[in-house]
């Protein structure tokens, strides 16, 4: 991956984030804070801003660089969180990203640490699990197909009651909305998957 | 030795200087004290490094105890922590108890000269097992 293509899945994902804070924000006033979209625009407004820095750097480096902005920007539970996901996943991955599936199960296992959660908790879990797996699973198309995994999990939170976060504290009055934290997954590995296809890095 | 320093976390600014005041009143200057509160945009929330400055400024060889409210401010204060020199890390630790209490309760322990054990002890004794 050269720094220009890295550069343009940094700005894709970030881009996305920053154009649905709203949307963030709206999921999250109903079940939680409301706080989710201005935290997440605020921390990848930072990624952005040093994109092109960042991808100059060897891509475990960039994941921590990233990881290490969202922590001290972000604000929230969201900010340890993400943090986490891509510090773990700097810390893992091989510079060509060949071990990726396996990077981003570790990463998967540091945010569950972080959170004290799992899937089934309704959080952003339940969106990098599916995902994870589907990653482990391989096979063709996966930049195509995760989206898709991506945003199914995210719906499946809908019917979900959350018990760990800030939703947890409304019981079951959290049923029957989507998780801020699992939309907000999708959305990144969405554009982040539309990106590499057009980059034709799938 | 030093007593145990306490640190405040909450996500409303005024929660935490509040509740460093009740703390003051306790203990007057016999404890380090800090706090931190409000998200890194000055909004409600919590910020890693304002957490980790308020640690700097409570610091103790005896060690800190930290005393946070809600979710985020556990997170972001564990992370804090983690992000400290190895050596200091290990002596850091986040209650889990209510934040006014426990923190009034944990300065008052760490006043008599308690280790950093005991204080979180005496602020966790607060919440329901």
């Amino acid at each position: 991956m050269t720094p220009e293509h890295l550069h343009k899945l940094i700005v894709a994902v970030a881009d996305a984030v920053i154009a649905h804070a709203d949307e963030l924000t709206e999921l999250d006033q109903a079940i939680g804070d409301g706080d989710h979209g201005v935290n997440m625009r605020r921390g990848f407004e930072a990624v952005r801003a040093d994109a092109a820095a960042t991808a100059e750097k060897p891509l475990p480096d960039a994941l921590k660089a990233i990881g290490t902005q969202l922590v001290m920007k972000v604000g929230g539970a969201s900010g340890p969180l993400y943090g986490t996901l891509f510090l773990a996943l700097g810390k893992t991955i091989a510079p060509d990203a060949s071990n990726i599936a396996a990077a981003f199960a570790a990463a998967v296992q540091a945010v569950e640490a972080r959170g004290k959660s799992h899937p089934g908790q309704k959080t952003l879990l339940d969106v990098l699990a599916p995902v994870q797996a589907a990653l482990a699973d391989g096979g063709p198309h996966l930049p195509a197909r995760l989206p898709i995994v991506a945003a199914a999990a995210a719906d499946a939170t809908v019917p979900m009651l959350a018990t760990r976060g800030r939703a947890s504290f409304l019981g079951e009055r959290s049923i029957g909305h989507m998780d801020p934290g699992a939309r907000s997954s999708a959305l990144m590995i969405a554009s982040l998957c539309r990106a590499l296809e057009e980059l034709d890095l799938g | 030795m030093a007593n145990v320093g306490i640190v405040i976390v909450s996500h409303s600014p005024k929660i935490a200087e509040g509740a460093a005041d009740m703390v003051r009143q306790m203990v007057g200057d016999s404890v380090n004290l800090a706090y931190a509160g409000g998200d890194p945009g000055g909004g409600l929330g919590t910020s890693v490094p304002s957490i980790r400055d308020a640690i700097d400024r409570a610091w103790s060889e005896a060690g800190v105890a930290v005393l946070v409210d809600l979710g985020g401010a556990e997170t972001n204060s564990e992370m804090a922590i983690e992000m400290l020199d190895a050596e200091r890390r290990d002596r850091v630790v986040v209650c889990n108890a209510p934040i006014v209490e426990g923190a009034v309760m944990a300065a008052t322990e760490a006043s008599g000269g308690s280790t950093l054990e005991a204080v979180r002890r005496t602020a966790e004794e607060l919440s329901p097992q």
